[in-house]
């Protein structure tokens, strides 16, 4: 979509810069003048927030580790000095701790946005394929960082899902064991992820940088799914979205700050407090919330290997996603059967997080009157998240009529409300 | 930036409201972003156990006269000697306006106090209530920094033209009182807060 | 749009049903309720109750649990049972320094190479009752008494937890809970079998401001005490969240006019 640029330096020093680095160029096409859809809404702006969860989470980041100690013997008393002697550092591991969860809860919900209007469709492909290799980054730099207080869910957490990749047939205990950097979970293991867990953000950067790039090139996708056809269909990012987006952040940060100030604890868990025991389980092993739904597919299958598959297969699916779905239509507003079909895989992915917070044995409330336990409502539940994909979508594209669309963005927000006079006037340049 | 006046969706009517918005949006992202900076900067300050640990207490019994030990204080080196009549003596000789830095960089006096020996020695130590100190003992104990004031090397003891300390890195001489006389250092070695809290205990901070 | 609200409240609604029962599965008795001072966005210790806690601890407890994250100066710094601001630096406390000097504190080596014992300082550590985990747990019948350190965010339920585990002894044992010999009945301990006999009886400290040491009054004390020992930062915490949602909000309300004010005369 980026036309040519309209950008003019002003400046000898800008004239001077533009013709060696035009960096400036760069952030005035990418971030002022870039032409965006008009009928962007709130759904929109987890774009942005994702941008200042990821540096509030690398900046906290970078100062908790001058005075985390990565070392079994020292990492909890570490931890423990940060909330208590170090200046704000009970601030600083508040905001790096609640932040992972506000971050996945962002990510989440840019996630479904994407799903429901059909962004990851051609030709956004690539867009939509980086943006689940950053959730796979995420979802590594969440587990190592909550490995590192050493807390019994750190070192439970780190032996279970190390213990996956035993699962693979005769390469399993060799993988497990250069995992660990010995015969389980200890030292070696504490010290390699806290250097991982350092290094994961930079690489999600980058690609967030792909991402951002792979944006800027068909533009952005909207609430119709048509693609911009002329000027009138777009506004430029500054000052319209830069304002949006900042009210949205802002709003954003209100919750974050509750967590952080208010709640602080109640997105961990209990058993953290307690310095890890290789000798004592804790009773009831869980990850964090924003993993639940990986953790009911995994035990939804008796077989280790199974189970492993299935789980990895999860996230996998989502590569191919946009091969999968043969509609031609890529908003959700306009598939009257795929919305239903929408509901539901929203439903099922919280369904399956209820599933996995619970014992698998645990009767489901209500439905438990018909025998009906967390382990067989998180099969159905899988059963369908992978339907979803790989049955319902593919299929739905030759039966399902979609409605009738606007012709353009334009006219989709002329059509719906008052009129004005201004509304067909092109934006500056 | 673009300029919103300009621009025809949004310009025209009551520029000041708008002006406003803009200014105190501006204004409140900067004044907030400017406080969120200070606990960034403020964690790498010493924190709260580090400072819990300012205080050493040296036992000055052992010593004898002409012997020097050397203590942690703040996780720095500090020079603890308890020096012979003779030292003393060529110390107490010296004119302060003859020496290169005349004041007495002394944590118990005032900034302004002159580097004589009674300034440097422990006579200027505090002492807690009820505690008597033997005054030979107070004039004889010297207790300084041990990191040049040059460029923080640790100065070799019994060299130099005073056969004091020694800095073997740049070279700066220091006389039995720990001032500077010769070579590159500013400033006399400085002194530490010291009270007496036995007779023989010397606290430093 | 309007089906994504609905979706919404639906997950707000699945959530809601998750927590409780997610909760229950792994705890034993729900603590009872009380109203501690410090609970709520604006709540603060007391300073009186601390003070009491910390005698309970001091008399009581720190015979076998230790509180290993905690130096005797946290007592005195801002927030602490015995902060003064005549003392802004708890190593001068006097309270302080006292409570310190009745410790026996294991220091060295001296210039020989020798450990050796001296009073306690501000800036040392709460000394540990026992040596090593293993010892501990061999005078203990094989259950090391946990630290106290952060036990009130280790525990579900926190403070309410503490009190009501150490006034839940007076329980009948049911039928299908077996106690062991060294073992005793407590309905609030996940599993409802606990290794700590029963530890409080009426008048077994004595306050120093004259409050009644009741059994109750005790478990109260201690369990406040506990939560203030998990996180002494907590006032700064909820007062610096004040001054930040404010800020918040205020800030929203600036960004969301300077919206509609750009957007005023485009159509979106």
């Amino acid at each position: 979509m980026s036309g040519p640029s309209t950008y003019e330096p002003k400046t000898g020093v800008e004239r001077w810069l533009d013709q060696r680095l035009p960096i400036v160029r760069l952030g005035w096409d990418s971030f002022v003048d870039f032409p965006t859809p008009r009928n962007l809404n709130y759904w929109y702006t987890f774009g942005g927030i994702l941008t200042v969860c990821l540096m509030i989470q690398i900046v906290t980041g970078i100062v908790l580790a001058m005075h985390y100690v990565p070392h079994i013997d020292y990492a909890f008393a570490s931890v423990e000095r940060i909330d208590r002697d170090v200046n704000f550092g009970w601030l600083l591991r508040n905001i790096h701790a609640n932040g992972a969860s506000m971050f996945f809860l962002a990510v989440y919900l840019h996630m479904l946005r994407g799903l429901y209007y059909g962004s990851y469709k051609a030709p956004r492909e690539l867009l939509w394929i980086l943006g689940v290799v950053i959730y796979l980054l995420m979802m590594a730099a969440a587990f190592l960082g909550y490995v590192l207080p050493w807390g019994q869910m750190s070192y439970w957490g780190a032996m279970v899902i190390t213990n996956l990749f035993g699962a693979l047939p005769l390469i399993g205990t060799p993988i497990t064991e250069w995992l660990w950097g010995g015969f389980s979970v200890g030292n070696a293991t504490l010290n390699r992820f806290f250097s991982l867990h350092y290094l994961i953000p930079f690489l999600i950067a980058g690609i967030v940088g792909l991402h951002v790039w792979a944006l800027h090139v068909p533009g952005n996708n909207n609430p119709t799914g048509l693609s911009i056809k002329t000027k009138a269909d777009t506004l430029p990012f500054h000052p319209y979205y830069t304002v949006k987006d900042g009210f949205a952040i802002i709003v954003f940060m209100i919750i974050f700050a509750f967590f952080v100030f208010y709640w602080p604890d109640a997105l961990g868990h209990a058993d953290n407090y307690i310095e890890a025991n290789a000798l004592v389980t804790p009773a009831h092993i869980v990850p964090e919330w924003y993993l639940l739904p990986f953790y009911a597919i995994l035990r939804a299958v008796p077989d280790k290997l199974g189970g492993v598959i299935l789980m990895f297969g999860a996230i996998g699916v989502l590569f191919i996603l946009p091969w999968l779905d043969t509609s031609k239509v890529r908003s959700m507003r306009y598939r009257p059967l795929g919305r239903w079909f929408f509901v539901f895989f929203v439903i099922a992915c919280l369904g399956l997080g209820w599933c996995g917070a619970e014992l698998p044995d645990n009767k489901v409330p209500v439905l438990g009157a018909i025998g009906l336990n967390f382990l067989w409502l998180g099969r159905i539940l899988t059963l369908y998240y992978f339907a979803y994909f790989l049955v319902i979508l593919p299929l739905l594209g030759f039966i399902e009529k979609p409605t009738q669309r606007p012709a353009s963005i334009e006219e989709s927000v002329l059509g719906k409300g008052k009129s004005d006079a201004s509304a067909s006037a092109a934006p500056a340049e | 930036m673009t300029d919103v006046n300009s621009n025809p969706e949004t310009g025209g009517e009551e520029p000041s409201r708008r002006d406003f918005l803009y200014i105190a949006s501006v204004g409140a992202v900067g004044v907030g972003g400017a406080l969120t900076l200070w606990p960034f900067i403020d964690q790498m300050n010493p924190a709260a156990d580090t400072l819990a640990l300012s205080t050493t207490e040296v036992n000055l019994s052992a010593l004898e006269e002409g012997a020097e030990i050397t203590v942690m204080f703040r996780e720095r080196p500090h020079f603890v000697r308890r020096r012979t009549a003779q030292e003393i003596s060529e110390a107490a000789e010296v004119e302060v306006s003859r020496l290169p830095d005349q004041l007495a960089r002394n944590a118990n006096l005032e900034d302004s106090a002159p580097a004589t020996d009674a300034n440097r020695s422990t006579l200027s130590a505090g002492v807690d209530e009820g505690v008597e100190v033997d005054e030979a003992l107070r004039s004889a104990m010297l207790v300084t920094s041990a990191n040049c004031t040059h460029l923080g090397c640790v100065p070799t003891e019994g060299a130099g033209d005073y056969d004091a300390w020694f800095c073997p890195c740049h070279g700066s001489h220091y006389d039995t009182a720990g001032r500077i006389r010769r070579g590159p250092a500013p400033e006399n070695l400085p002194i530490p807060p010291m009270t007496f809290i036995s007779a023989t205990t010397l606290r430093l901070g | 749009m309007k089906m994504i609200q609905r979706l919404l409240a639906a997950a707000a609604g699945a959530l809601a049903l998750a927590t409780p029962a997610a909760l229950a599965a792994e705890a034993g008795h729900h603590p009872a309720d009380y109203d501690f001072s410090f609970e709520g966005p604006f709540g603060t210790f007391d300073r009186a109750q601390l003070q009491r806690g910390f005698l309970v601890y001091q008399q009581v407890c720190s015979a076998c649990h230790s509180m290993n994250q905690l130096h005797i100066r946290n007592l005195g710094e801002e927030g602490g049972p015995f902060y003064s601001e005549e003392y802004p630096n708890p190593n001068d406390n006097p309270v302080v320094r006292a409570i310190a000097a009745d410790y026996i504190v294991e220091d060295g080596p001296d210039e020989y190479g020798d450990m050796f014992e001296r009073p306690g300082r501000p800036a040392d550590r709460f000394p540990n009752p026992y040596a090593n985990p293993q010892m501990a747990a061999a005078a203990n019948g094989g259950a090391m008494p946990p630290d106290f350190s952060v036990i009130v965010k280790a525990r579900h339920g926190g403070a309410e937890y503490i009190r009501s585990l150490m006034l839940g002894y007076d329980y009948e044992v049911p039928e299908d809970v077996r106690i062991g010999p060294g073992q005793y009945y407590n309905p609030y301990m996940s599993g409802g079998v606990i290794a700590m006999p029963p530890q409080l009886q009426d008048g077994l400290v004595e306050y120093a401001d004259g409050t009644e040491a009741t059994k109750e009054q005790m478990a109260t004390d201690i369990a406040a005490f506990l939560a203030w020992a998990a996180e002494p930062h907590m006032e700064v915490r909820k007062k610096m969240g004040l001054m930040v949602m404010i800020y918040l909000l205020v800030l929203a309300g600036l960004l969301y006019a300077a919206y509609r004010q750009v957007w005023s005369n485009v159509k979106h």
